[in-house]
């Protein structure tokens, strides 16, 4: 990148902490294929090397990077500001319904912790003496599993929910699509632990359907889907199926 | 104002959906008032068939009913969401459920009016 070009974006960068704070305006000169990110690394690089914020590889692979742009939650190395931009301005915050620590870094500590809680860590069903369950990568269940697994655990989905945002005890849609792959995987050891986990209070039957979390992925998951298959599969327990 | 993150089809269908099912609640216990009229006092119930009959009304009405068969529809289509084997075409089936209820909703209002 050049810094050459006179063509400015005027920037607001929500500067605060837990206790509160505000947006703050930054002028960030235009370049070609910038990112929101680019701009982000600008303002702390160029005007204030106090602003705080996360990221790590840079190419849509460690989920770390993930603001609220535009009143939108995305991933920021990956988001091009000529995609994002209205009218030459562009308003970045930190990511909605997790805690702030500072500027544009949040504590990811309750999105994880939800993922724990339903039953999200991995359970071997063997020990490394009895040698690898045979799996069939075009079996039913595989293929569904193999759905959800690329989740880089970015949180945008935790964020476009509304229903965490009216209900912090909500799993949110990350957490619960982790359990329908665990859900689906021969090599899991417990699966109705799983099941019993996501239908208990804050589980699956607190989604409303709005659809955020698919409509943000963005890798492109759908985990109103896995949602769907988890109230699908408990309710069919229920019968006894 | 729709927050940015909530200008997706299926978010305005919830929230259809949750207003349609927040006024029908409200119109059940009039209706079951305006019900129990006839047994109770026949004279209002007379009254109250007649103020029905303003062309006003009938519009109020069949706002009513395009809200009840939005409602039902987009319950339907929740349900099969959740109880059927996934379908990718959520959003067209959202749509669906709106365009029906309309269609309900303009066939009551061809046949009242």
């Amino acid at each position: 990148m050049t810094d050459s070009n006179t063509e400015t974006l005027n920037v607001s960068v929500w500067r605060g902490d837990a206790s509160g704070g505000q947006f703050r305006d930054y002028q960030v000169p235009v370049q070609e294929n910038q990112t929101v990110l680019d701009v982000v690394t600008w303002i702390q690089q160029k005007i204030d090397d106090t602003l705080s914020y996360r990221f790590a590889c840079r190419v849509g692979m460690c989920g770390s990077c993930a603001m609220t742009v535009n009143g939108e939650p995305r991933w920021t190395c990956r988001t091009h500001v000529n995609r994002v931009t209205q009218s030459s301005s562009l308003e970045i915050g930190p990511l909605r319904n997790l805690p702030v620590i500072k500027d544009l870094t949040t504590d990811m500590d309750p999105f994880f912790d939800k993922w724990t809680k339903a039953g999200g860590t991995h359970r071997a069903s063997r020990s490394r003496n009895d040698g690898m369950v045979p799996v069939d990568p075009a079996s039913k269940e595989r293929m569904i599993a193999s759905e959800g697994i690329e989740c880089i655990n970015c949180a945008v989905c935790y964020a476009a929910c509304d229903t965490v945002a009216a209900n912090p005890q909500y799993l949110g849609p990350a957490s619960l699509q982790r359990a329908w792959t665990l859900v689906n995987d021969e090599k899991h050891d417990d699966r109705s632990a799983v099941l019993r986990a996501v239908a208990a209070e804050g589980g699956c039957y607190n989604c409303h359907s709005h659809g955020s979390c698919t409509r943000y992925c963005p890798v492109e998951l759908n985990p109103m889907k896995a949602v769907a298959g988890l109230k699908r599969t408990t309710v069919a327990k229920l019968w006894g199926k | 104002m729709i927050r940015p993150h909530r200008s997706h089809p299926l978010w305005i269908a919830f929230i259809l959906h949750r207003i349609s099912g927040v006024v029908l609640a409200l119109f059940l216990p009039i209706h079951f008032y305006v019900l129990s009229l006839a047994l109770t006092d026949p004279t209002a119930l007379d009254g109250f068939l007649r103020f029905s009959d303003l062309f006003v009304v009938k519009i109020l009405e069949t706002v009513l009913v395009l809200l009840l068969a939005v409602h039902l529809f987009g319950g339907l289509r929740l349900m099969a969401m959740e109880l059927l084997p996934w379908t990718n075409w959520q959003k067209s089936l959202a749509a669906s459920s709106i365009a029906l209820g309309s269609a309900v909703a303009c066939l009551f209002f061809l046949k009242v009016v």
